[in-house]
């Protein structure tokens, strides 16, 4: 099959971007997405021209690290899926696609089709995890976890932070990336100490890398590609409200440095 | 070159309880004078990374991904084994022990495996402190399932993405310490070389992905976490980035390759469509548990799979293999699927794959209970083939999956070269010629959380470190030569491009040292890969500046790397004149096809050792001794 | 709303309620000084959320396509000024009756009936609660995942609950100028 795309091409951070058309030829529809750009990029490094830079790695849809905006949608049109699992078959012969890159001020474009996420990383490092340097571990059957609560938590440890929800958010907000993070830990036993500290930290975070808000559109859902619900978010604002009428003192962050 | 393993005196429950006594400690108000480098942040390195910035050391941690969670550990689907024998089935530490020495087919450290099946133990209790949702019993204990061959179950699993979930944890923990300011990390940071001065390693030279820039970094030790080499392959089922370049880098500063030719090739992959694949996708082992493999009796049989009858079908492993079936090790169920394709029975369009059929287990359990057990596997395998596996049978082939071989060590984790560590994946150390389900996360995770931490504080006590400048001799030859590097490669501008000599290094790999070797292809092979080695200086096409993103650039340097670490894997191949484990030589086999062993002349570790570019390198030999595990031939029949 | 189809009582009923509510202009006053905060600091929270919102993202896609967000949500930001605008349009026309062609201090029913008598302020007002159903259906359902009600048990509680009260309360505002219009209520 045959293809013409749009992508946007963008030399470095600072550069203007703009999109530029691409004919993709012979496209087989076993091939996965990011395999039909390296096509394509095999044609333009031929051709003397400079291939299109997209973020990719593992192509079994689990490190979180590809993410394409195909026609408006993160990921593409296909639910439950990322990129690299996205296969052409999804697609018909003679279609016109729009690549673009995730989309939010969070997010700085540094290369074509490559964004920054490091404000991801940042917000995990201020609260999302459960303080237990390495050797104070009781046995790991002295902590009970009910079933539910496990599976409950797995649900949303299942985020791969690929940031597809700020993608698709026409608030460009992060919070059901935060919500799945302060749920995963949130229902196991092991992670109540820190409960109160997390909420307040990570959204005070979340917040000061320029994400927008909640409005309950419910498009972050829809882009998931591990299907993450929204009500993650309800519960992290229950923890945030409570947290912060009760719990005031732990808005002063880490109280040291061990 | 002496290789010392430095095993610890003792009976082997005791040796490395005494061995952590014996050790010299480093004062806690010392630990922050020193600077320790860690290159990769998968289990191994995030794990290691986090525990030594917890007991106060200075760490830099370094990827080549966006950010530390992506590294390829994350893909591991099936689990993680621990001795803790909470289902009373009989296991013990000396049976993974045991087991692990066995699967390994006699070609590992006895002291090493012991250790690791120690600490597997304590890895469970870290990671359920962290956070980690393992999947509990109703009453809220931890859940357990046998996997991989193993006859007890003692594997801890996190639906289908335990490797996701514990290196989540690792990941948080080292996230904590960069938040501290404990551990300073650089993502999209590749390491161009390894710096020695007086003969220890004490920095890297490492190239940022974003901006170009070239830059040295002392430390006081580094510590290699970054993985295998099996993306040599080309298809594989690594992440596209995965490389063998950090380790090849130290291994032409002097540390010793263990065993390269060690790889392993997993037996249930999605098999490969055309010539566009650019990766092969695991599907879980944990499938086997359910699923009968088989293949049509006859050759060329094209009908459908359900309109084969069940007469006319032939369920090679359980035929081969009664006691263990279809759960036969790794190793044995790739060889025996290679079999049957050669003979012409292969399945798909390609004839290269068998079926994986759940039919019987829908039969036996319902759908929904398979759905449950392995739903999410069932939805990938559609989404790629766009089949339904409920409803046809799944088709799969062998993939190379993993590489027991890697950078030798000793006891201690340290390589040939002084203040050299080496973790996880990417050391030779505990895996022997074949590595067994759910043994991959529990290494890294031994190495990262419980043996590095105190075998590197040892290895600080013992020695004196002078303050080195930036401005060091030494470092700024490794950033003129990585600059040179990157030029030379920008300036040949030949014919083809870098993904093409990839794949042409990946199909030759694959035919003369992939799951069958032999004398003659593998000379063949040594023939290849230098002639297109040589093709490459000449006629690869890099396109774009080194002062920006290129993806071209890093894939280049990677695929340089490849080309030569590829031949070092064929010599080993070539010279170890035995079969064992992932190392099939098809003149080494029994009657009915089995590998067979030589432990008269081969029952030790290679070694090998840089001599020169132009220069065969030199093989070392570090025997090895079976003092608990008797020899024996490995069989699952 | 209740207090407003009394209108269908009849001019006294109407009338009455009306000056039952001027009955205790202190009361009258607090109420209206309430409602007016409310506003004041809907409006300011409505601009700081887009404010907040356009710089999350500053540069838009060029294809956009909405798989989950509804009219409802994604309408928010126009239907809260449009309503803006009627409510002071509503004021100045049946409270203060600058805008009303024949306004009567006191008389609230001839007012009321005059008043939306005229097309196009029905057509008007009749957008305005197009506008406010669709405002009132996402405010209520996402009261209860912002305040976090909301739990997967709950969700289609939520989502029930905001549906009843946006029938009613935008239904028998609806009522009263379609029954002008219809003839229903004349002026006597």
């Amino acid at each position: 099959m045959n293809l013409t795309l749009h992508i946007w091409r963008q030399k470095n951070r600072h550069a203007e971007g703009r999109f530029v058309t691409y004919e993709a030829r012979g496209i087989s529809p076993d091939m996965s997405f990011l395999e039909m750009l390296d096509v394509v990029n095999e044609g333009l490094i031929l051709k003397g021209e400079e291939p299109i830079a997209f973020d990719h790695d593992c192509r079994e849809g689990i490190c979180g690290q590809c993410g394409v905006v195909v026609n408006g949608s993160p990921h593409g049109p296909r639910p439950a899926t990322t990129t690299c699992q996205l296969h052409m078959r999804s697609f018909k012969d003679g279609d016109v696609l729009t690549l673009e890159p995730w989309r939010a001020n969070a997010f700085p474009v540094i290369k074509d089709l490559i964004v920054d996420r490091g404000a991801f990383d940042r917000i995990i490092a201020t609260g999302g995890f459960i303080t237990a340097p390495t050797g104070n571990a009781p046995d790991g059957n002295a902590i009970l976890v009910p079933k539910p609560a496990a599976d409950r938590s797995m649900d949303a440890a299942a985020c791969i932070g690929c940031g597809a929800c700020v993608a698709a958010c026409p608030n460009g907000s992060a919070m059901l990336f935060v919500a799945a993070k302060i749920a995963h830990l949130g229902y196991l036993p092991q992670g109540q100490p820190e409960r109160d500290r997390r909420a307040l930290a990570m959204v005070a975070r979340m917040d000061e890398e320029g994400f927008g808000a909640c409005t309950n559109h419910g498009e972050c859902e829809a882009a998931c590609p591990k299907e993450i619900p929204i009500e993650f978010i309800a519960r992290m604002n229950r923890d945030y409200l409570k947290a912060a009428l009760f719990s005031p003192a732990e808005r002063s962050g880490p109280s040291d440095g061990a | 070159m002496e290789l010392k393993s430095n095993v610890p005196p003792g009976p082997i429950e005791q040796k490395w309880t005494r061995h952590k006594f014996d050790m010299k400690l480093v004062n806690p108000a010392n630990k922050r004078k020193y600077t320790v480098i860690v290159v990769g942040s998968g289990l191994a390195g995030a794990s290691a990374a986090a525990t030594m910035a917890e007991l106060g050391y200075q760490v830099q941690c370094y990827c080549y991904q966006d950010t530390p969670r992506r590294a390829h550990s994350i893909a591991a689907q099936g689990g993680i084994n621990a001795a803790k024998n909470y289902q009373n089935d009989g296991d013990s530490v000396f049976r993974l022990f045991y087991d692990t020495v066995k699967g390994g087919d006699f070609r590992s450290r006895e002291g090493n495996v012991h250790r690791l099946a120690e600490v597997s133990v304590n890895i469970i209790d870290q990671c359920v402190a962290q956070g980690v949702p393992f999947a509990r019993e109703y009453g809220g204990m931890l859940s357990n399932r046998s996997f991989g061959g193993a006859q007890v179950s003692r594997t801890f699993y996190a639906r289908g993405q335990t490797g996701q979930q514990l290196l989540l944890g690792a990941y948080q923990a080292l996230e904590r310490q960069i938040g501290l300011g404990a551990v300073k990390m650089f993502t999209r940071h590749e390491m161009q070389e390894l710096i020695l001065v007086d003969g220890r390693a004490r920095g890297i030279v490492t190239r940022d992905m974003i901006t170009g820039k070239i830059e040295s970094h002392i430390a006081d030790a580094v510590v290699l976490a970054t993985g295998g080499y099996g993306t040599v392959f080309y298809l594989a089922t690594y992440a596209k980035g995965c490389n063998g370049t950090a380790i090849w880098r130290a291994y032409k500063k002097g540390a010793a390759f263990g065993n390269p030719c060690y790889t392993q090739i997993h037996p249930t992959c999605i098999p490969v469509t055309g010539e566009h694949q650019s990766k092969l996708t695991l599907m879980s082992e944990s499938l086997r548990n359910d699923g009968r493999i088989w293949v049509p009796k006859k050759k060329g049989d094209a009908r459908s799979p359900g309109q084969i009858p069940e007469d006319e079908r032939d369920y090679y492993l359980e035929r081969k293999y009664p006691s263990f079936g279809n759960l036969a090790p790794r190793d044995i169920s790739s060889r025996a699927a290679k079999a049957v394709c050669d003979d012409g029975r292969g399945v798909g369009s390609t004839g290269l794959g068998v079926y994986l059929d759940f039919a019987d287990a829908i039969q036996r359990l319902g759908e929904a209970t398979i759905r449950e057990r392995y739903g999410n596997l069932f939805d990938m395998y559609e989404r790629i083939t766009g089949e339904n596996p409920y409803k046809v049978p799944m088709r799969i082939y062998p993939a190379a999956h993993y590489t027991m071989g890697g950078l030798w060590v000793d006891y201690n984790l340290m390589s040939t070269i002084p203040g050299l560590f080496v973790l996880g994946e990417a050391n030779f150390s505990d895996h022997g010629a074949n590595r067994l389900g759910a043994s991959a996360l529990m290494q890294g995770l031994a190495d990262g959380y419980f043996i590095l931490p105190y075998t590197i504080g040892n290895y600080f006590a013992s020695n004196k470190f002078e303050k080195l400048a930036g401005a060091h001799a030494a470092f700024k030859s490794g950033e003129t030569s990585t600059a040179a590097r990157v030029q030379k490669v920008l300036s040949i501008n030949g014919q083809r491009t870098v993904d093409s000599f990839h794949r042409e290094l990946g199909s030759i790999m694959w035919e003369f040292c992939g799951m069958g070797r032999n004398e003659k292809g593998l000379q063949t092979a040594l023939q290849k890969i230098p002639a297109l080695r040589e093709e490459f200086w000449k006629n690869v096409r890099v396109l774009g500046e080194g002062e920006e993103i290129n993806q071209s650039l890093e894939k280049a340097g990677r695929v340089a790397d490849f080309l030569e670490l590829g031949e070092l894997m064929c010599l080993d191949a070539l010279e170890r004149r035995e079969s064992c484990g992932g190392h099939f030589r098809e003149e080494f086999q029994t009657e009915d096809g089995e590998a067979l062993r030589d432990d008269e002349k081969f029952c030790h570790v290679a070694a090998w050792e840089f001599a020169g570019d132009a220069k065969k390198p030199v093989r070392h030999v570090e025997p090895l001794a079976f003092e608990n595990v008797h020899l024996q031939t490995r069989s699952y029949k | 709303m209740v207090g407003n189809l009394t209108v269908f009582k009849g001019a006294v009923a109407i009338n009455a309620y009306g000056a039952a509510l001027r009955k205790f202009p202190a009361v009258l006053w607090g109420v209206r000084f309430g409602l007016l905060l409310s506003v004041g600091l809907h409006i300011w929270a409505y601009l700081a959320l887009s404010v907040k919102s356009w710089s999350a993202r500053p540069k838009g896609y060029r294809v956009t396509s909405y798989k989950e967000a509804s009219l409802a949500s994604r309408t928010m930001r126009w239907t809260g000024p449009i309503l803006a605008a009627f409510i002071i349009f509503h004021l100045l026309h049946l409270t203060t009756g600058t805008v009303h062609p024949d306004f009567k201090e006191g008389d609230v029913y001839h007012n009321l009936v005059a008043g939306l008598s005229v097309m196009p302020v029905a057509v008007f007002y009749l957008v305005a609660m197009a506008c406010l159903a669709l405002h009132v259906f996402h405010g209520i359902w996402s009261l209860f995942q912002s305040l976090g009600f909301s739990q997967p048990r709950f969700d289609s509680f939520a989502r029930r609950l905001a549906t009843l009260f946006t029938i009613i309360v935008v239904g028998g505002f609806v009522l009263i100028p379609l029954a002008v219009l219809a003839g229903i209520l004349k002026l006597q």
